[in-house]
């Protein structure tokens, strides 16, 4: 039964993800479009940020966006993204002590 | 050689999440596992399906005893933003053969997909294909250890620990986006637009799912007036 459960579930996300490559390869977008697809990037990093981090920690919102505030902060100095991780961990780490 | 230093770069650019995703897969396998799921299931799914959120949610829905075609179109839903961040890959990577376009899409999460898109430059160099197929096998690697970690170790990652590593992918997105930001300002426009759109549906009642997708193709449609003149 789990088996019929993991493929119904593989199928139902690799077609999402495999049915652009065959439709980019047989269209050419026109240039608004391709601003649009463009913007995805960011917009998409924008929605998967928020407001998701609250619920980094569910009963207390304010550590995941403590831990954010410190990303932000660090990402802003130029530090890799490696060192903006770690950063938002150890902060999130010791606020929950 | 140029496809080494391909490799190479796709190593240290995917490096960030390998770091975020192991605890998540890790926890994943632990949850999976007391759920009721073998050990070969639960590697066997991360494996196959390879989407961390859907994963979660279908731990769950075994847990108490969901049907199979309510599990299945839950996944559907849950993932259907893969299909606008795919088309929006695909698009940059145009000028990849579909030989690779293929196998890359098949490897596209949040995470990879972020990454990926906005390291943009290498999709107009020669062997370019192999510093995002890195960043994707090390993503999918990473992904299937950990469950299996999880699964056959059980909690092996302190408690307090593992729930502060939650913030990981978080921080991640942010390290990604806010770079964009200093280089063009309109890149925070999009962002904060789309969180307000994801925000808003959320508080309207829409599945996590939907709403991502809402706030992800309605954020970016801002970007069709905004990037207008980064092309003079």
């Amino acid at each position: 039964m789990i088996i019929l459960i993991i493929i119904g579930m593989s199928l139902v996300t690799m077609l999402p993800r495999v049915l652009p490559a065959f439709i980019v390869e047989k269209m050419q977008f026109r240039p608004w479009l391709n601003r649009w697809l463009g913007a995805i990037p960011y917009a998409a990093l924008g929605a998967l940020i928020f407001p998701g981090i609250l619920s980094v920690n569910p009963e207390e919102p304010h550590l995941g966006i403590f831990g954010g505030l410190v990303a932000v902060v660090l990402a802003f100095a130029g530090l890799n993204v490696v060192l903006v991780v770690i950063g938002a961990i150890v902060t999130v780490f010791i606020l929950s002590l | 050689m140029n496809s080494i230093l391909m490799i190479r770069k796709g190593l240290l650019t995917g490096l960030p999440i390998m770091l975020g995703y192991l605890p998540v897969a890790i926890t994943y396998g632990v949850l999976a596992k007391q759920a009721g799921m073998s050990l070969t299931e639960l590697t066997l799914m991360s494996v196959l399906v390879f989407a961390g959120a859907s994963q979660f949610m279908a731990v769950n829905m075994i847990a108490v005893g969901t049907g199979a075609l309510e599990i299945i179109i839950a996944t559907f839903v849950l993932n259907f933003r893969h299909f606008v961040m795919s088309l929006s890959f695909m698009n940059q990577l145009r000028d990849f053969s579909l030989k690779w376009k293929v196998p890359l899409s098949m490897g596209l999460t949040d995470e990879s997909f972020a990454v990926s898109a906005l390291n943009p430059k290498e999709a107009k160099m020669e062997k370019g294909a192999f510093f995002y197929g890195t960043i994707i096998v090390i993503a999918y690697l990473s992904w299937i250890f950990g469950s299996f970690l999880g699964g056959l170790l059980g909690d092996v990652i302190p408690e307090k620990l593992s729930q502060s590593m939650g913030i990981a992918l978080y921080a991640m997105f942010i390290g990604l986006l806010v770079p964009s930001i200093k280089r063009e300002r309109r890149v925070a426009v999009i962002a904060l637009f789309a969180m307000l759109i994801n925000a808003l549906c959320i508080q309207l009642g829409m599945s996590t799912g939907w709403a991502i997708v809402a706030g992800t193709i309605i954020g970016g449609m801002s970007g069709i007036h905004l990037l207008k003149e980064d092309r003079r």
